[in-house]
């Protein structure tokens, strides 16, 4: 292959927004699934919950082309999902942005679930109890009470997931391929980048995820660390 | 199950919890303070908890007029839309809020207005740690917010579980007085879950005496002290006699209070809330009493009253016995050894003095 020529610019811009693009729709899409599900974790006593628990947490340890490669067959037009996608928005879920996102959510699922289930387990019920018998309802007492006092729990979270999606390569090679601005995030574009012995343009790209990475954990463990937090 | 409106507070409820079983039922009319009185384990807390719909249990709840739970009728209101006001042994502050937020939580969410916030910021002495976050108050002080914050829903049950347990000699003595007078001006039924004798004698009129789950006695508190059941539960050693006495005075410059009780006279060494002219209930440990044939002088104990002697109790494979005085138509329980009480010849009807330590009125 030769040496690619449509990223003239050391810093491959397209790239970089894509991912961050990536993470943040990943994020969002992750707060609002993954608190509901952390919340029942954290209160269930159901047995379910163990087998719910274990599935949320496989990401972590099953290798991402497994991930992928399922992931490839759940969502290929010719699955019923993937079907059912073509025939709602009339293009496929593989290589596409929308599939990117679809397994990323599932690909960073614990590094969501697992701060806010800790969060919401240390919480415990005695706040809760408190604002119901103050006659708060349990919305109220979700937003009121449980969020403000699980806020490092939720900014870790976020920065968590945040990081772990920009980062992300097996399952995205396997489902989304390297298509530029749809699918070619910088993990793709770095693997390429090397392949191609463009060594100027994956040192650029590399060492910027290796500070981003650095500043991430710097955040994460500087917010867990300051006692106590204060809401304005 | 049909009970008129004019109960104030109703209870017939069912609640299995593991091994536990919390079977209760009565009636309360009584406006004031009820104490709620048992062993560890005794279902105490879970009787409130269930009040409050914090713990599933069948049967009926019913607060003047309203109906929290009714089983067979299908209604179960959640503890949110429970007008109930609940002061947790644990606090349970909003760490997250300032003082005057978290008054500000209970009041927004109930209708208390800011005239009612600033008047029991006042009333509590609250004022100067409205800015402060529940982890920079000392236990007395988070008490006190914990107790404001409750009364500002306007509940119409007010349940108090262990409110001083966590405090040390001295808060406790500064919060009762706090707990009693506010409770007195509310009237709503009031439900005091509380370990302590003598804080019972001193801010309720009426107990409830719990075992095992189920409701082994209840009736007017001084009568319930006397009990000898309740003596079985708090033990011998803490065993007393509620005095019913009238307030005369108040000695600023020695901070002793003055107690009319018959027609002797009764020394505390604090100050009380009850003007001059109020009754007041105190609770006498009979191990804090003792007793002398002759007028004792020269002594430092204030409060020596003279009394007959109405009975004798041996208090078999012990070394101690019961002796009860008549204080004008009160029992005074003092707890001698029975080596002292044959010492002394002391005999039924016979006139001696009590010697009660001033210490034992405490709050602790």
């Amino acid at each position: 292959m030769p040496p690619d020529t449509r990223y003239p610019d050391i810093v491959e811009w397209p790239a970089i927004l894509l991912t961050a693009r990536l993470a943040l729709v990943t994020t969002l899409i992750l707060f609002i699934v993954g608190t509901p599900l952390a919340w029942w974790l954290a209160r269930s006593r159901s047995r379910a919950a163990i087998a719910i628990e274990a599935i949320t947490a496989m990401p972590l340890v099953l290798p991402p082309t497994v991930l992928g490669f399922y992931l490839l067959i759940l969502l290929s037009p010719t699955s019923t999902l993937g079907g059912i996608w073509v025939q709602l928005t009339g293009s496929a879920l593989t290589f596409s942005f929308s599939g990117l996102v679809v397994a990323s959510v599932i690909y960073s699922l614990p590094f969501m679930v697992q701060p806010l289930q800790n969060a919401f387990d240390e919480l415990g019920n005695n706040s809760l109890e408190a604002a119901a018998t103050l006659g708060a309802g349990p919305i109220d007492r979700f937003f009121n009470v449980a969020l403000p006092q699980c806020r490092r729990g939720f900014i870790t979270a976020g920065v968590m997931t945040f990081a772990h999606t920009v980062g992300e390569f097996g399952v995205v090679l396997m489902v989304g391929g390297n298509i530029p601005e749809q699918t070619r995030v910088i993990s793709i574009a770095i693997y390429e980048n090397v392949e191609t012995l463009n060594y100027a343009q994956a040192h650029a790209l590399s060492a910027g995820l290796l500070l981003f990475s650095f500043v991430t954990l710097i955040t994460v463990y500087a917010v867990n660390r300051r006692s106590p937090v204060r809401v304005a | 199950m049909s009970s008129s409106k004019s109960d104030i507070l109703r209870i017939d409820i069912d609640s299995h919890r593991g091994d536990f079983h919390l079977r209760i039922a009565t009636d309360l009319s009584n406006k004031g303070m009820t104490a709620v009185f048992g062993r560890n384990g005794s279902g105490k807390s879970s009787l409130l908890r269930c009040l409050a719909g914090l713990e599933e249990c069948t049967g009926v709840i019913r607060v003047a007029g309203h109906t929290w739970l009714d089983t067979q009728a299908g209604i179960n209101l959640p503890t949110h839309r429970r007008s109930v006001g609940y002061v947790f042994q644990d606090l349970r502050l909003f760490p997250h809020l300032s003082v005057a937020d978290n008054l500000h939580f209970a009041a927004r969410r109930r209708g208390a207005n800011a005239m009612q916030v600033s008047e029991l910021i006042d009333r509590l002495a609250l004022a100067h740690l409205c800015d402060r976050r529940p982890s920079e108050l000392s236990g007395g002080e988070q008490q006190r917010v914990a107790l404001a914050r409750t009364l500002l829903c306007q509940p119409r049950l007010l349940l108090l579980d262990e409110p001083t347990a966590a405090l040390d000699v001295n808060a406790k003595a500064e919060l009762l007085p706090y707990i009693r007078d506010v409770c007195n001006d509310l009237s709503i039924p009031t439900l005091f879950v509380c370990h302590a004798v003598d804080e019972i004698a001193m801010l309720t009129d009426y107990t409830l005496v719990l075992e095992n789950g189920r409701l082994q006695t209840q009736g007017d508190t001084a009568d319930v002290v006397e009990n000898h059941t309740l003596q079985a539960i708090i033990g011998r050693r803490e065993s007393g006699a509620v005095l019913s006495s009238t307030v005369t005075a108040y000695d600023e410059s020695y901070q002793l209070s003055y107690l009319q009780c018959a027609d002797q006279t009764l020394v505390l060494p604090m100050a009380i809330a009850q003007q001059p002219g109020q009754t007041a209930q105190v609770f006498v440990r009979a191990r804090d009493v003792s007793l002398s044939t002759t007028r004792p002088e020269s002594i430092s104990i204030r409060n020596v009253l003279k009394a007959p002697i109405t009975a004798i109790n041996q208090e078999p494979g012990t070394a101690f016995a019961e002796v009860i005085l008549d204080l004008g138509g009160q029992p005074l329980h003092a707890r001698l050894t029975r080596a002292a009480v044959d010492e002394l010849g002391l005999t039924i009807g016979q006139k001696v003095w009590a010697l009660v330590k001033s210490v034992s009125f405490d709050g602790g």
